[in-house]
């Protein structure tokens, strides 16, 4: 028998599904300096599902039909460059690509010029990476569309540390907790900051070592201030040694050649004695540690061959889940209208 | 606007010149100062009045450093509207720089400047020639040409003079015009390809750093070359505490050293090119935070960067105690597209002349500059650089050059594009509320610039 | 805001038992089925009755997920973006007959975006559709073949439906507006 109740709705339970559905509020991705603990859990739960359709014999929904998704490279990136392809064109988005080379841009027209030109060619969103830091901030002030930063140089690549986070996730469960060792070349890293926001975000301890000269000057502070101010707060290790010991994450930075060459650093081979990781070195950090890199990696330089091909590293993991992240981003920036 | 008589009545009367701060009225004819007194009895027929009740008279500003553009950069500025902004400014002397195309190493340039500043220019404009041919610091200019022809000091302003041997050859040969040699100091082996203070901005935004040694080093390696030679050396655009403390010393053992410090390195510090957040005294604690949507602001990308809040300290602290000798704006102003742009690439500047007096009197409320140093560095102090042969200006003495600015030390202006008398809109102070404003400037006893809240009337 | 209940655990209960042998009588049997349940109250529905099933049939009937998000036309006209679960489906669908299975059937338009998702999976003999509730208003051509319970309802109404598993209880209201939240 039906009962019948007069009941004050607001005392009811509000329906799961609306408690579970935060309101996706960033138009951009710039940086996850701006991401909230909780919002960098739904881009991770969003890539499960993307992960899903990746496993599918037809890797395609229809998600982002009608929209049009413009690469723009001002940088050569084959690996990255595809990643975001392919994820825009697994959601069913028109793509274009636009290299700086061979193109207008090579005439001499300007950034913003270019910019605008994409926004009239009816760009939803558009995947910018930059030889100069802060480009995409520039571009974000002057389009309309949603603009995704793959890489802006020293500053920041959030796609990259989203997917490092995510491949954490699936060795480790959770990223709270977990001891994670960047090496290298800090400095000229933007995969390094990123991570760095979003690791800490998520709650692992970071730890950082690299020579002196490739690292952040303010780092080098000894009068006992923040390693580096207006960053989270992170652990600087002078010796590799010291920094591996119990660690759960390496993440071997790629040492460019250039650097030599503009005086950073008298010698590859000096790099290699004191930075490389070796399997050796690797010992020294925990026995279910893993090991990343953002790619492309210099074998014999940053890593080790033994190392970078061995049963730790989450390598080539990184970029098959590189493609669900980007299709999680995308999804969450230009899926549907604007929120 | 000639008026033969003109009453500025019943302002503030601050002549650091002479110590005198009191309400009175001050009293052009024929284009010099008459008469200083506290109420003029007796104006002549045919005088014009301003009532400047309220407001401040003091003697006119003089800029020692400032880029006019013309000729060659017409697009970024003109000799006409650079000085329009001047007068706007409550500026009445400007020093041009000499990195125009062609610069400003042969007589006939220089000319050209002085022609196109009478025809066209609106206040005082006094030009300065290069150090080096061509300013490629490699072979001294016509220096002696230069000084006939009229310049009032050599600089290779935009560059240093890179090589030690040279700028030791140019102190030396400058004795003989007993002219300043007016140094940028930079080292630019330490410098190249960096864009900002190398410091905890640098890093968070992932820009390359210019690092304040690069200017120390320098301005140590010119001090050093002018006790040496006995020469008369001017540091342009102070921004580091580390070059205070050198000048400082400098001058305790008596070198011929002056130095100018601009009103952006005097209120603004690295951060603002985080974002508009980070204004005036800027040096808020670095917590860590997510980057603002106007982060990488190419309004405050200038060169010498602006630096730390310790340096601004310095610089403050120098500009009180008279180590710094004058306020000059290094008024750079640039086209739109040169700054509309990613922060890298962006042209180094800031278009200071609209707004340096609003910027610098935030300074007074804030107990960090009194009003009397203020005038005093903007004023007095400069024409003492320039030397006796400019002694009328900068002073309100009966019988000086009719040069007078009259401000409004109240007025509250917000900085649009609009309000910019100048070219250049690349201000790191728009949008701000700038609370501070020239109501009148007057050359040689014309009116060049009024507010329209202003208006002179005939004698009574 | 006024809340009715229309259903209660009972109801349910019965409805859903009702609803098992239809679809095994329908089918003929249980063998080639696949239920898959639809984010997020259709996944238990969809457990219970596979659950029911091999009860009285003795066959373990495949339960699958599905989360339309990737798949819906109306995401422009929501506020809030969905939170997008994994599809789950541990069998292939192809050459299966699946049965859909969602709480309440109401314009049609995610059974729609169900059935692309579907497709993407497979190709299945048969989709067939098995609702909690029908309330009416259908905006495309499809049809619920089970229904627990037919509920004539206004535009302006709500059905909420809560499951024991993640609500607590069962049970079914009818929500009338005296202020009418907007709809999701």
């Amino acid at each position: 028998m039906t009962q019948q109740r007069q009941r004050d709705t607001a005392t009811a339970p509000q329906t799961v599904e609306r408690l579970r559905a935060p309101a996706w509020r960033h138009r951009h991705i710039l940086d996850l300096d701006n991401l909230s603990r909780e919002e960098v859990e739904v881009v991770l739960r969003t890539t499960d599902a993307m992960m899903e359709v990746l496993s599918r014999e037809v890797k395609r929904v229809p998600t982002l039909r009608g929209k049009t998704v413009v690469t723009l490279f001002y940088e050569p990136s084959t690996r990255t460059r595809a990643s975001f392809e392919m994820a825009a064109k697994n959601l069913s988005a028109d793509v274009v690509s636009f290299a700086a080379a061979g193109s207008s841009v090579e005439k001499g027209e300007s950034f913003i010029d270019t910019l605008r030109t994409l926004q009239a060619l009816g760009a939803d969103a558009i995947i910018i990476r930059h030889r100069e830091s802060g480009a995409p901030y520039v571009a974000a002030r002057h389009v309309e569309a949603s603009i995704i930063n793959a890489g802006d140089d020293w500053h920041a690549h959030p796609s990259q540390a989203l997917l490092d986070m995510y491949t954490l996730r699936r060795h480790f469960g959770t990223v709270q907790g977990l001891k994670v060792v960047i090496l290298g070349d800090i400095l000229h890293s933007r995969v390094a900051r990123s991570n760095i926001w979003g690791l800490t975000t998520m709650g692992a301890e970071v730890v950082l070592c690299g020579p002196p000269t490739l690292l952040p000057y303010p780092l080098l502070d000894g009068a006992g201030g923040p390693a580096m101010p207006h960053m989270p707060p992170v652990r600087f290790e002078a010796v590799i040694e010291r920094a591996l010991e119990g660690a759960d994450v390496v993440m071997p930075l790629r040492l460019q050649l250039e650097r030599q060459q503009s005086g950073l650093l008298p010698s590859i081979r000096e790099y290699v004695q004191l930075y490389q990781l070796t399997e050796k070195r690797l010992g020294l950090a925990k026995e279910h540690a893993i090991v990343l890199h953002p790619g492309p990696v210099n074998e014999g330089i940053e890593v080790a061959p033994e190392v970078s091909r061995g049963a730790r590293s989450a390598i080539e993991e990184q970029v098959s889940v590189g493609v669900a992240v980007r299709m999680a981003l995308l999804f969450l920036v230009i899926g549907g209208g604007r929120g | 606007m000639k008026y033969k008589a003109l009453l500025l009545k019943g302002g503030r009367i601050i002549d650091p010149g002479r110590n005198l701060d009191r309400t009175g009225d001050v009293l052009i004819v024929e284009g010099k100062v008459a008469r200083v007194n506290d109420g003029e009895a007796h104006p002549p027929a045919d005088c014009v009045i301003i009532d400047a009740t309220g407001l401040i008279v003091c003697p006119g500003f003089i800029d020692l450093h400032c880029h006019l553009r013309e000729p060659g950069f017409e697009h970024k500025e003109t000799i006409a509207s650079g000085t329009r902004a001047a007068a706007r400014g409550g500026y009445t002397t400007v020093c041009c720089m000499p990195n125009t195309n062609p610069p400003l190493d042969t007589r006939s340039a220089i000319d050209f400047v002085l022609r196109k500043s009478t025809a066209e220019g609106v206040v005082r404009v006094l030009p300065i020639g290069c150090i080096t041919r061509g300013r490629k610091g490699q072979e001294l200019a016509e220096m002696g040409e230069l000084a006939s022809a009229g310049v009032v000091g050599f600089s290779d302003d935009g560059d240093p003079v890179a090589s030690s041997r040279i700028m030791r050859h140019a102190l030396q040969y400058s004795l003989a015009f007993g002219l300043p040699l007016i140094a940028h100091c930079e080292d630019k082996t330490l410098t190249e390809g960096g864009c900002i203070n190398d410091g905890w901005v640098a890093n968070r935004l992932g820009l390359r750093g210019m690092p304040a040694a690069a200017e120390v080093n320098m301005v140590a390696r010119d001090i050093a070359l002018a006790q040496f030679i006995g020469a008369r050396l001017h540091i342009a655009h102070v921004s580091t505490a580390g070059a205070m403390e050198l000048i400082r010393r400098a001058k305790e053992k008596g070198v011929r050293v002056t130095a100018e410090a601009t009103p952006h390195h005097l209120t603004l510090t690295e951060e603002r090119v985080m974002g508009t957040r980070w204004g005036m005294g800027g040096g808020l604690p670095p917590e860590p935070g997510p980057l603002p949507s106007d982060a990488y602001d190419t309004d405050a990308k200038v060169n010498p960067p602006l630096r730390t809040t310790e340096d601004r300290k310095a610089l403050l602290e120098g500009l009180r105690d008279g180590t710094i000798d004058a306020i000059a704006t290094d008024h750079a102003p640039h086209a739109w597209e040169d700054k509309a742009c990613e922060f890298g690439p962006a042209a180094f500047g800031v278009s200071g002349l609209d707004t340096a007096l609003g910027a610098l009197l935030g300074l007074v409320p804030r107990g960090e500059l009194g009003i009397t140093t203020l005038i005093s560095r903007l004023t007095l102090d400069p024409a003492r650089v320039l030397g006796p042969r400019f002694s009328g200006l900068g002073t309100l003495l009966e019988g000086s050059v009719g040069d007078v600015t009259v401000f409004d030390p109240e007025a509250e202006w917000v900085v649009t594009e609009d309000s910019l008398a100048s070219r250049g809109k690349n201000t790191p102070f728009k949008g701000a509320a700038l609370r501070g404003k020239a109501m009148a400037t007057i050359v040689a006893g014309n009116i060049v610039y009024l507010d329209e809240r202003l208006k002179p009337e005939g004698s009574r | 805001m006024a809340e009715k209940v229309i259903m209660g655990d009972e109801d349910i209960r019965r409805a859903l038992v009702r609803v098992a042998h239809e679809i095994v009588e329908r089918n003929r049997g249980a063998g080639s089925l696949v239920l898959i349940g639809m984010h997020t109250r259709g996944v238990p529905l969809a457990q219970r009755l596979a659950a029911i099933i091999e009860g009285f049939e003795k066959v373990s009937v495949p339960v699958g997920i599905l989360d339309i998000g990737l798949y819906r036309d109306d995401l422009s006209t929501m506020d809030l973006k969905p939170a997008i679960r994994r599809t789950e489906v541990p069998v292939d669908v192809t050459n299966r007959r699946v049965v859909l299975v969602d709480d309440v059937l109401y314009t049609g338009r995610s059974i729609r975006a169900a059935m692309d998702a579907i497709f993407d999976l497979g190709r299945p003999e048969k989709i067939q559709l098995a609702v909690l509730v029908d309330r009416g208003h259908r905006e495309l051509p499809i049809r619920a073949d089970y229904a627990g319970k037919n509920i004539p309802t206004s535009r302006v109404e709500e059905v909420q439906v809560r499951v024991k598993e993640l609500d607590g209880q069962d049970e079914v209201c009818l929500v009338s507006p005296s202020a009418v939240e907007k709809g999701q």
